[in-house]
This record gives structure tokens, sequence and C-alpha cells, in this order.
């Protein structure tokens, strides 16, 4: 567990340091698409941004800032921190992702152990292929279909904003349905393995009912899988939130991030791609913790 | 040829093949004037144009038909380079010391968590520029007006590797210790030689299979780039563009939503019959392990 502590900060170097030179060395500036400046301007601009001198120099210099928590100032933005952007627009992001993340679980879990305790029925066949379907509708499709059936036929719910607790609906849905999907099919394959093992008919044998022998012996073990699947699901909730605020209309920290490549503007991105990154570092921290918790099968290595 | 699939593989199989037989030959049976822009801008369904017609009045059967070219193409070759890396990758952790193997594996644990889909956003935005550059310089003229798409397809095929190099990684840790294998070793026969006459044929099924499953995930990703204006560039197009003109045009005022439906469908249908094709596969080969 120690290793994987160690492990943090060089991943999170390995991030930073690739993302500033993918940035810093593609072509253009981010000065470059408005008309041209005068060169002692410019030369001005690039100081105050600290983008002037060797790209070693730049490099280190933007590691020290990061170190003491500076993501530097947006180019785009002008005169606001990227610190003061992400402040305003991470927890709209983060809620959003917290929402569909529990959507997803208990979502998935439920049809997964639903399908599970009824092998080779039609209830079955029938979640699973309605798996098979979520997960074929990602959230670029799923998204404009639900507007026009629930915000703009029946005009249940809104088209899209930020707010109120109705706005969330629709957005977190769609972010959830493809991996409550995921969630159900590993959990149902996991599942069914289980309850054919030993200790299971043991369950039976003492004459527990189905529903106990499937959701309190079984499923405590069958969950492993799911839990393990739990660091690749954050990260694609939180790739996925940026189309999904996109099409809502959400004022996260997505968008920023799509403007943010189109502008050049190099610190913006920078700082949403680390942040992220750092979040998704610290939750797999946290899985790992939860998942050793939970099987105290495995011995720390 | 379709006899020879499993038979809950067979209605994809042939839903797959019909698919990519309209993309590549429909479009050659409409009218030249459907692919130019028209007075009948943003008209229903109708006789004549039986998806509607976009905002320039274009015929959206066709740019639907056209897109899919672009999206099937994309969904192929981006698997096929992230089968090649995958296959790579997971021979080589799952034949080698276990020291080297776990630290190869705990690589692939990094990268699944995260977010690679927003670096690959930046790395094309980086390289695209350049690569535009060097076939300007060089005169590959066949690079220039799709540079995008080829970079699009290399950076695809760069982060969707994962799961094949687990799963080839995985079972070449079984096939190691079958006994064919421990008898060619002590025949003397070499690493490569291993590798190419026992261990490659042996996970040709599963490289199969999880290729008919990695084809989907790159039509999404791509999918997902065009949706964000990221990906695939004007004048082409593919699913995942026509999607994002359809989403830009729906508001509560005037719902066009034929521009939606119908890329959604084409889509769906396609993802749909490549994930049970491939989950066909699948349940078919462990069913023949067992």
């Amino acid at each position: 567990m120690l290793r994987r502590f160690a492990s943090l900060p060089v991943v999170l170097l390995c991030v930073v340091t690739i993302t500033f030179f993918l940035i810093r060395l593609s072509p253009g500036g981010p000065f470059d698409s408005e008309r041209k400046l005068p060169p002692a301007i410019e030369k001005q601009l690039l100081v105050k941004y600290k983008l002037d001198g060797p790209i070693l120099q730049q490099y280190s210099g933007y590691l020290k800032d990061l170190i003491h928590g500076d993501l530097r100032l947006s180019t785009k933005y002008r005169n606001r921190s990227v610190n003061e952007i992400l402040a305003q627009t991470l927890p709209v992001t983060l809620t959003l992702g917290a929402l569909a993340l529990l959507i997803a679980i208990l979502a998935g879990v439920w049809l997964g152990a639903f399908a599970a305790a009824r092998p080779g029925s039609f209830a079955e066949g029938s979640a699973l292929a309605l798996t098979l379907l979520a997960i074929s509708l990602p959230s670029f499709v799923l998204g404009p279909l639900l507007i026009l059936i629930f915000a703009i036929k029946l005009a249940w719910l809104p088209v899209g904003g930020w707010g109120t607790p109705l706005q969330l609906i629709l957005p977190a849905v769609t972010l959830a349905i493809p991996y409550a999907a995921v969630i159900a099919r590993l959990l149902h394959d996991s599942l069914r393995e289980t309850l054919s093992e030993d200790f299971v008919r043991t369950a039976r044998a003492k004459g527990l009912s189905e529903r106990a022998v499937v959701y309190r012996h079984a499923l405590r073990v069958a969950i492993l899988p799911v839990i393990s699947y739990l660091g690749p699901l954050a990260a694609n909730l939180l790739t996925g939130s940026i189309v999904v605020e996109t099409i809502f209309h959400i004022p996260g920290a997505g968008g920023f991030f799509v403007n943010s490549i189109l502008n050049r503007d190099g610190f913006l991105l920078g700082g949403v791609v680390i942040v992220y990154c750092v979040l998704l570092v610290i939750f797999n921290l946290l899985v790992d913790l939860s998942y050793r918790l939970l099987d105290r099968r495995i011995r720390e290595s | 040829m379709i006899h020879s699939l499993p038979r809950p593989a067979r209605i994809p199989a042939l839903i797959l093949g019909i698919m990519i037989g309209s993309v590549l030959f429909l479009p050659l049976l409409f009218p030249s004037s459907y692919a130019l822009p028209g007075a009948e801008t943003y008209a229903p369904p109708c006789l004549a144009h039986l998806c509607g017609t976009d905002l320039n009045g274009r015929d959206l059967l066709l740019r639907i038909l056209e897109g899919g070219r672009i999206s099937l193409l994309v969904g192929i070759c981006g698997a096929a380079i992230s089968l090649i890396i995958g296959t790579a990758y997971g021979l080589i952790a799952g034949s080698a010391r276990s020291s080297v193997d776990n630290s190869m594996m705990r690589f692939v644990d990094i990268l699944y968590s995260v977010p690679r889909l927003i670096f690959i956003l930046i790395f094309i935005n980086a390289f695209n520029e350049r690569l535009q550059l060097a076939a300007n310089s060089h005169g590959w003229d066949w690079l220039v007006g799709s540079s995008r798409l080829v970079i699009l397809i290399l950076s695809l095929g760069i982060i969707e590797w994962l799961t094949m190099a687990r799963i080839v990684r995985g079972q070449t840790l079984t096939l190691r210790e079958r006994s064919y294998v421990a008898a060619a070793r002590v025949l003397g026969e070499g690493y490569w030689t291993i590798l190419r006459r026992h261990l490659l044929p042996n996970l040709a099924g599963i490289i199969l299979v999880y290729l008919t499953l990695a084809i989907p995930s790159v039509i999404i990703d791509e999918a997902f780039l065009s949706f964000l204006g990221l990906g695939v560039q004007a004048p082409q197009s593919s699913w995942g563009s026509l999607l994002s003109e359809g989403a830009a045009s729906i508001n509560p005022l005037k719902g066009d939503w034929w521009l939606i439906l119908f890329p959604s469908i084409a889509l769906l249908i396609t993802l749909l019959a490549l994930y049970s094709l491939g989950d066909a596969l699948r349940r078919s080969i462990s069913a023949k392990g067992r």
C-alpha cells in the first residue's frame, strides 16, 4: 500500500510533464489568433504570462508554481487565474459526476443481481439485452434523444442549465446509463460464477432464502470486480462529463476544457488536466483501500 | 461463410455486413445534387429525402452513409492499431519474468485510470498542424487533406490497446504452462519460434474476439471527439459530427428531430451489432475452452 502512495507523485509528475510539453511544443502561441501585436506588447504579454525564456526554464518555473498550488493565469480569460475558474466550475462537474457515479452503481448492481438471480429465464435474457443496448448508447446519442423526448415532446424536465435539482436529472442519467450497463454485466458474470461456489451451496443447505443467499452472501464476494472497475469508471465519467456539459449547457469545467484547446489557452488546459488527474489518482487510492478492506483474502504485497 | 459462425453471432454479422455494404455502395445511387447545398433546408423526411435535409439543404441519408464510411474506417483501422500494440505488449508481459510482468501491468493499471481521451485531444491538436506542415513540405498530397483523419486513427489506436494487452497477457500466462510449450522448450526451440509457432496461433481466436469489441470502442471515441468539434473536420463528416450538428439544432421552439434521430440510429445499429457479435464470439470461445 505504501508503494502505491509513493507512486502518486511519480504519476503526477509524468502527467504534468506530458501535458506541459504537448501544449508548449505545439505550433502557434496563445496570442496568434488576434490581429498581429506590436513586438513590444507581445513581449510584455509573454513576460506577464511567464511564457518567455528557454522551454526548460519555463517548465521548471511551472513546476515550482504548481507545487505552490498556483495554476497560473488564463491567457484567454484575461486577468482571471486558472485557480479562480476551476474553483467556480469544478464543484459543478464534481456534483454531476458524483451523482452519475451513484446512479450507475445503484442501477447497475440492482440490474446485475436481478439478472444473475434468475439464470436461464426470460428476465435474465432481456436484462442482458437491455445492457447491451445501453452500452451502445454513448452520452452524445442518449443526451439529445432524452432532451427530445423528455424536455421537448413531453416537457417534463428542463432542456438544460444548472441550479435546480430538476436540471440535474437528465444530465446525470445520460452520463450514468452506459456505465450502469457495464456494471450490471460485470456483476452478472461474477455473481453467476460465485453462485456456483461451495459456500453458496452451504448457505443454501442451511435453508436460507434465495434472497438472503444472493444479496447477503454471494453479493459480498461478487461485488469485487465492480469495485476494481470504479477507478476506470471515474475516469470515464470525468471525460464523459465534457460532452454532457456541452449538450445540457452546464457551466462546468468541461466546457472550459474544450474552449481552452480551441483558444490555445495552455495554462487553463493544463490546469484542468492536472486537477482531473489528481482527483482520479486520489480516488483510485481510496478504491484500492476499500478493495483491501472488503476482501481480506488479498494480502498486503 | 456465415454458417461457420456460432448461431447467436449470425444475425449481428449479417447486419454488420449489410451496414458496410450500404455505406460503401448506396451513396453511388444518389443523384449528385443531393450532396450539394440546396434550397430545401431543414426539410422533414419525405419521399425525395427519406431522412430529411440538413441546415444547408443536403440530403441527410447521403450524409449519414458517407459519414459511416469515415466512422467505420476510423473504427477498423484504429482497432487494428490497438490490436498490434496490445498483442505485442501482452505477449511480452505474459512471457517475461514476473517482476517485468508486474511493472508492465501496473503501468496498464495507471493508464486505465487516467482520462486518456483528454490527453489524446491535446495530442491531436498538438500534432495535427505539424503533420500538415510536414506533408506540405514533403509534397505528400494524399496526406494534406486527410492528415486529421490519419492522426485521429493513430491516436485512437494508441489509447485503446489496454484491454487487448490484459487479455493477451492473461492468455499467454496460461498457455506458457501448457505441456506442448514445455516440450518445445525442452526440444530446444528458441523464444521467437515458440512465440510464433505455439503462442500466437492459440491466441488468434481471443484476439479476434477482442478486435470485434475494440472497433465499437474506437467508433465511440471518434464520435466523442467529433461531437466536441475536435475530431473529423469539415468537409469530411462522421456520425459523431452529424450528431453534433443535430444536437446544436434542437431547441424548444423547433424540434428538427430527424437530424438527431437518424444519425443516432445508424450509430446505434452498428455499435449494437458489433458488441453482440463480440459477445457471442466470446461466449462461444469460453464455452469451447471448458
